[in-house]
């Protein structure tokens, strides 16, 4: 721009509206704040734990029957979608074979019934949960409140570093726009756009009002929530009275679900 | 020293407007990936990483390569390598300008890829690997074309340039050993989950990249007035048959360790890579391919007489990066997630958008590359004149 007295005028003139601009703005703003008196807060029926813990009575699941309901009733109010091909499947809580679900725990003779029972597999919520540790934007994250391993699908890059970083494959990637893929949709939950990882969140927004996960509400008592650090709290006392295993324990993630066998 | 880059022949304009249209190709199928998502490659739920994660791998160790002349020269003072040492950190440039060009086609939300530095995580090893990678692309420019400069105008370089060349030393080692963490620190991945793991990125990295680099002398030569020197080929040769041998050494060790301990977790990968698994054989050819060519790279580099016959030294180089393309581009990381951590067998593939997306980002490196080369190889001989 050449520098004559008209432009060097001009702008003096935008400087000094933006500069009147601000103040206005910020006028504005607190009037907002204070109408609204937005603050952050739990909800008055929220259940509150230390570390969320699930404790899955195997013995109570015979067939693929059983579990059914249970994974539809997570996948439809999460907003899951449901695609044809296998590599872009989308999936918080599924079916394995004991094999499949404990691969470092099987052997060759197998009790029968155990042999052909259906495994619930999810997110195991663990204690020191790899995936956190990998994701390089703080996208997955590790709830302090009560141990559950969140994701932000608005910060998430993509990368997959914790898809790779968790030795359960519990994590899934939007490999295109899982929208159309959705049965029915819940509009209570949010969707997912494509280029995110997704995976159980313990269904903390149904903890934050006082109800429990889906699945669990699904399971007719085969399955039970509740505080791994409160010593009275139904989980710990399965714990007690049950032998329970988890899935690759010796990796030292410390999972939070517990099966019975 | 940029314009020395306008000014070519027919035939540089000829190779840099084909490597601009593979480029524009590879661009239009990036754009369909964007608007799509990744589900255009081969990836899958098992298979997160593919083709371009693989290759964004094996470009780090070109990179960490181009400090083998270097090190010689600056650390030892050999002399001889002074000829090309610019070659060498300008092809470390292209080298990490691909790899960071492959870590952003491979995001889901490359939008957002800020967040990395918003939200800066020094737990993770990705927030790692974009620091080492970025101040190596950082201290190859600064070093390499404060260097160059002060050849064309016949003084030595500046004395505060030394303390920089210096660190880009370790820093080379930094970048392929930081790679290697991305993936040897992860439970439940048996087959990365060695401590050599870092020491054998690094093996094949100064195999592949000094190999690289002496076909690059071969075309230098060929295309233009400036002799790299048969010296300096020759001594390059010598490392890439030291890093080789000792590539094939640290695979034979995980080999052992997998095979003699019986562990199933540490063998399965390499059954599946090697011999196929529950009839899953995509990879067989290929990996075995592979170690064939690094057994004819090592056979003709170690003896003197065929390395020192530069035709064959040429077969040698080619052998080898082929060899060590494979090993890392296709059997690495896809072996690593097969079988998944539940023991079911996905193989993974990469498909033709994929792959034309790769070629452009490989096209990309060249291009940048080649007009690195022009403008080292233009001041080289004007000095000369």
């Amino acid at each position: 721009m050449e520098r004559t007295r008209r432009n060097i005028l001009k702008l003096f003139g935008i400087s000094a509206l933006g500069v009147s601009v601000k103040p206005v703005f910020n006028a504005f703003a607190s009037e907002a704040g204070h109408l609204t008196g937005y603050r952050m807060e739990k909800g008055k029926n929220a259940l509150k734990a230390r570390q969320w813990a699930m404790v899955i009575d195997t013995r109570q699941f015979h067939s693929p029957d059983d579990l059914k309901p249970l994974i539809d009733a997570c996948h439809q109010a999460h907003n899951v979608p449901d695609f044809e091909n296998k590599n872009h499947e989308i999936k918080w809580i599924w079916e394995e074979e004991y094999h499949h679900a404990f691969p470092n725990k099987t052997t060759q003779f197998l009790n029968e019934a155990v042999e052909h029972r259906p495994f619930m597999v999810l997110c195991n919520h663990c204690e020191n949960p790899p995936c956190c540790r990998a994701c390089p934007t703080k996208a997955t994250f590790k709830r302090k409140s009560d141990g559950i391993v969140m994701m932000d699908f608005h910060r998430c890059i993509g990368c997959r570093f914790c898809m790779a970083a968790c030795p359960f494959g519990s994590r899934s990637f939007n490999f295109r726009d899982p929208r159309p893929g959705i049965p029915r949709l819940n509009r209570k939950f949010p969707t997912r756009t494509r280029g995110v990882v997704e995976k159980c969140n313990f269904c903390a927004e149904r903890l934050a009002v006082g109800k429990m996960p889906y699945c669990v509400e699904a399971s007719n008592g085969a399955l039970a929530f509740g505080d791994l650090y409160d010593p009275d709290s139904t989980v710990r006392q399965l714990l007690k009275e049950n032998y329970t295993i988890r899935r690759k324990q010796g990796l030292g993630t410390e999972p939070s679900v517990y099966y019975i066998v | 020293m940029l314009e020395l880059a306008i000014k070519g022949s027919k035939k540089y304009y000829g190779w840099v407007t084909a490597l601009l249209l593979i480029i524009g190709i590879g661009f239009l199928v990036y754009l369909k990936q964007l608007n799509v998502g990744l589900g255009i490659t081969g990836m899958s739920r098992d298979v997160t990483w593919g083709f371009y994660i693989a290759n964004f791998t094996f470009l780090v160790g070109v990179a960490a390569g181009g400090v083998m002349v270097v090190l010689p020269y600056y650390l030892h003072d050999y002399k001889a390598f002074g000829r090309i040492t610019i070659l060498g950190e300008f092809l470390a440039i292209a080298a990490v300008i691909m790899c960071v060009t492959f870590i952003l086609v491979d995001l889901g939300q490359p939008m957002r890829v800020f967040n990395v530095f918003i939200y800066f995580s020094p737990r993770s090893v990705l927030f790692w690997d974009t620091i080492v990678l970025n101040g190596y692309l950082f201290l190859n420019l600064l070093v390499g074309w404060n260097v160059l400069e002060a050849e064309r105008n016949g003084v030595h370089y500046r004395a505060w340039l030394k303390p920089f060349i210096y660190l880009s030393i370790p820093w080379a080692v930094s970048i392929h050993t930081v790679t290697a963490y991305l993936y040897c620190g992860l439970p439940g991945r048996g087959f990365w989950m060695t401590a050599i793991l870092a020491p054998r990125f690094l093996a094949s990295a100064f195999a592949a990249g000094p190999a690289f680099l002496i076909l690059l002398c071969m075309i230098v030569r060929k295309t233009t007035d400036f002799d790299p020197g048969k010296e300096q080929i020759q001594s390059l040769a010598k490392i890439v048959a030291y890093a080789i041998c000792i590539n094939v050494f640290f695979f034979l060790c995980e080999v052992f360790v997998a095979f003699y301990s019986n562990i199933p977790e540490h063998m399965v990968h390499l059954k599946y890579l090697y011999a196929g698994l529950n009839g899953h054989t995509l990879l067989v050819p290929w990996m075995w391919a592979s170690l064939i060519f690094m057994g004819i790279g090592i056979v003709l580099l170690v003896n003197p007489v065929t390395r020192k016959n530069e035709s064959v030294l040429i077969v040698a180089c080619i052998v080898i990066f082929i060899g060590t393309y494979i090993d890392k581009g296709l059997g690495m990381i896809s072996g690593g997630f097969v079988p998944n951590p539940l023991h079911h067998i996905n193989e993974y593939w990469p498909t033709l958008p994929e792959a034309m997306i790769a070629l452009a980002v490989w096209a990309l490196g060249l291009l940048v590359l080649t007009v690195l080369f022009k403008i080292a190889i233009g001041v080289k001989e004007e000095v000369q004149a």
